[in-house]
């Protein structure tokens, strides 16, 4: 019994006989195309979450530069709240918590950019053997930052949040539904932002040099995503539009779920409509890319 | 020194020179980048008229004054803050025999010529706030002698990190804290910040002495934390007691160096 040739079969690998056992191509084939589904994808995510937690001490000390910039930003906002009381539907408290809750995001979401390693393999030509493994690349991906960013939660963004609430006092939500909620947006957020940083990773097939690309994703994320000043600052115009834009679902939607200023499911509709979209929009280039691959030759 | 210092630059800049659209697609983002701080002021101050006592046009002096050397600084020596990166790939044992100082040679390693796009940027902010601001002309001498010491204090500061990072060679972000952390405090006015942090950042790393107390004295403010007179002039010591700190510092970390011998 031959083994069923898949579209995707690599002509390098040969085709694993009747006895292939353990540890054989066969053998790996068949594991393989069993694990294509969510335990596959749960393995990933594990992965993911395991190998940053290799790095304890660079997630602790991300953490320490975030919770010292989360001092001075909302040491600025206390003084416009000051002049301002009740800017924006925001008390001093709400600002600030925004602030924090906005510094603890910039690990999981990853609002700095970077994150995957997608251009660097894409540049030596290691993309082409991720684009043959027995699961779409796109989703792959995904799985394993969603593991980062459970793990960039917990040791990035906690830190920041006692920092807040140590120096400041911060609100936290009551109710546990409220918590399941904020859970809620913070994945999709992540997903949301995962879709937009492969998108820019991608962009690499097509230009040479990715350090132009990275900045403006950087520049367009930490302005309107809300990390730098709450986008209900933004006046007018401006504001409804960056609200609209998909930046805002990677701080501004779960931070103001997490106020309690807006409830999650219009928040985790705006979410989901950007994340959809912006996933398709991957899909898209990621089959342009793997014919690119081939016409090069590999 | 800096001669070596100027060859190693200019060669970076030649290898950066050779994808022309991107070197000019760099310094225009650069530019972009750091203008986000002002696009933030701008908004900040589109919602009240003063923040804890400054004017938008003084809260840009403020800026200009401490972004100009923080540029400078940028673009000169902050590449020293890569020491843990050479550490690791052992890059650091090459340049510790070279017959050029290390200091020389981590500086001007990776010299990004296009983070000049951000000092034109500060300093065109800078220029705009002392042409609004109604100065008194017989102060403007403190301008260019606290923009002397705001670079002398980035710089040990930088050097302070990359001090550092041969302890931090795991963590090198703690060093952004103090480094790119210190370019965001000076950006607004010390008395938005609480008594603590400002006395911080005021008696043990002398940020104020950047642009807070000498621009107090520029715009003849009094110190909203009461610090006596006297104080405003103090930068170029505070500036020169941090250099020879950074300077021990650095020698005491690469004495104490120990290859990884890979």
């Amino acid at each position: 019994m031959p083994a069923r040739r898949r579209p995707d079969h690599n002509p390098g690998l040969p085709l694993a006989g009747p006895r292939a056992g353990p540890g054989t191509a066969c053998h790996r084939a068949i594991t393989l195309r069993r694990c294509v589904s969510f335990s596959l994808y749960a393995r990933l995510a594990r992965y993911g979450f395991r190998k940053h937690a290799t790095y304890v001490a660079a997630a602790l000390a991300g953490a320490f530069t975030n919770s010292v910039f989360g001092v001075l930003r909302a040491s600025i906002l206390i003084a416009l709240w000051q002049a301002r009381p009740g800017l924006a539907g925001y008390d001093v408290t709400a600002a600030v918590t925004f602030c924090f809750v906005t510094q603890a995001f910039i690990g999981p979401m990853q609002l700095l950019g970077g994150g995957l390693t997608l251009p660097e393999r894409i540049r030596t030509g290691d993309i082409a053997l991720d684009l043959v493994r027995p699961a779409p690349l796109q989703l792959w991906l995904l799985a394993e930052d969603l593991g980062r960013a459970a793990y960039q939660l917990l040791v990035r963004g906690l830190p920041p949040m006692l920092a807040g609430a140590a120096v400041f006092g911060i609100t936290t939500p009551r109710d546990p539904e409220r918590w399941l909620g904020v859970l809620a947006c913070v994945t999709a957020g992540v997903v949301v932002s995962f879709a937009w940083r492969y998108l820019v990773c991608l962009s690499v097939c097509w230009l040479a040099d990715d350090r132009g690309v990275m900045v403006c994703s950087m520049l367009l994320t930490t302005l309107l995503s809300g990390m730098m000043v709450p986008l209900t600052l933004f006046p007018g115009a401006l504001g409804e539009l960056v609200r609209a834009l998909p930046w805002a679902a990677m701080a501004q939607a779960p931070a103001d779920v997490y106020l309690g200023t807006a409830s999650a499911g219009s928040a985790l509709a705006f979410q989901a409509a950007w994340g959809a979209a912006l996933l398709a929009l991957g899909a898209l280039a990621t089959r342009a890319v793997r014919h690119r691959v081939v016409i090069q030759g590999g | 020194m800096v001669r070596t210092y100027a060859l190693l630059a200019w060669t970076w800049t030649r290898a950066a020179m050779a994808y022309r659209a991107s070197f000019a697609l760099m310094v225009v983002l650069g530019v972009f980048v750091t203008a986000t701080d002002v696009a933030v002021i701008l908004v900040l101050f589109s919602h009240t008229t003063a923040l804890a006592g400054f004017t938008r046009d003084e809260v840009l002096f403020l800026y200009g004054s401490a972004g100009l050397p923080f540029a400078l600084c940028d673009l000169l020596v902050s590449n020293v803050d890569r020491v843990s990166q050479h550490i690791r790939a052992g890059t650091l044992d090459t340049m510790l025999v070279r017959p050029v100082s290390t200091w020389i040679q981590l500086a001007a390693d990776r010299f990004a010529p296009t983070r000049a796009g951000r000092v034109l940027q500060a300093a065109a902010v800078l220029g705009y706030a002392l042409a609004v601001l109604d100065l008194d002309a017989r102060r403007l001498w403190m301008l260019p002698v606290m923009l002397a010491t705001g670079t002398v204090i980035f710089a040990a500061i930088w050097t302070l990190g990359g001090a550092a990072q041969f302890l931090l060679t795991d963590a090198p972000e703690v060093v952004n804290s103090f480094t790119y952390g210190g370019g965001q405090l000076t950006q607004y006015p010390l008395s938005v910040y609480g008594r603590d942090l400002v006395r911080g950042v005021t008696y043990v790393l002398p940020l104020a002495f950047v642009n807070w107390q000498p621009a107090l004295y520029v715009l003849d403010r009094d110190d909203p934390f009461g610090t006596p007179g006297f104080v405003r002039f103090l930068g170029p010591v505070a500036a020169g007691v941090l250099a020879l700190l950074a300077g021990l510092a650095w020698r005491q970390g690469i004495r104490h160096y120990r290859s990884t011998g890979s």
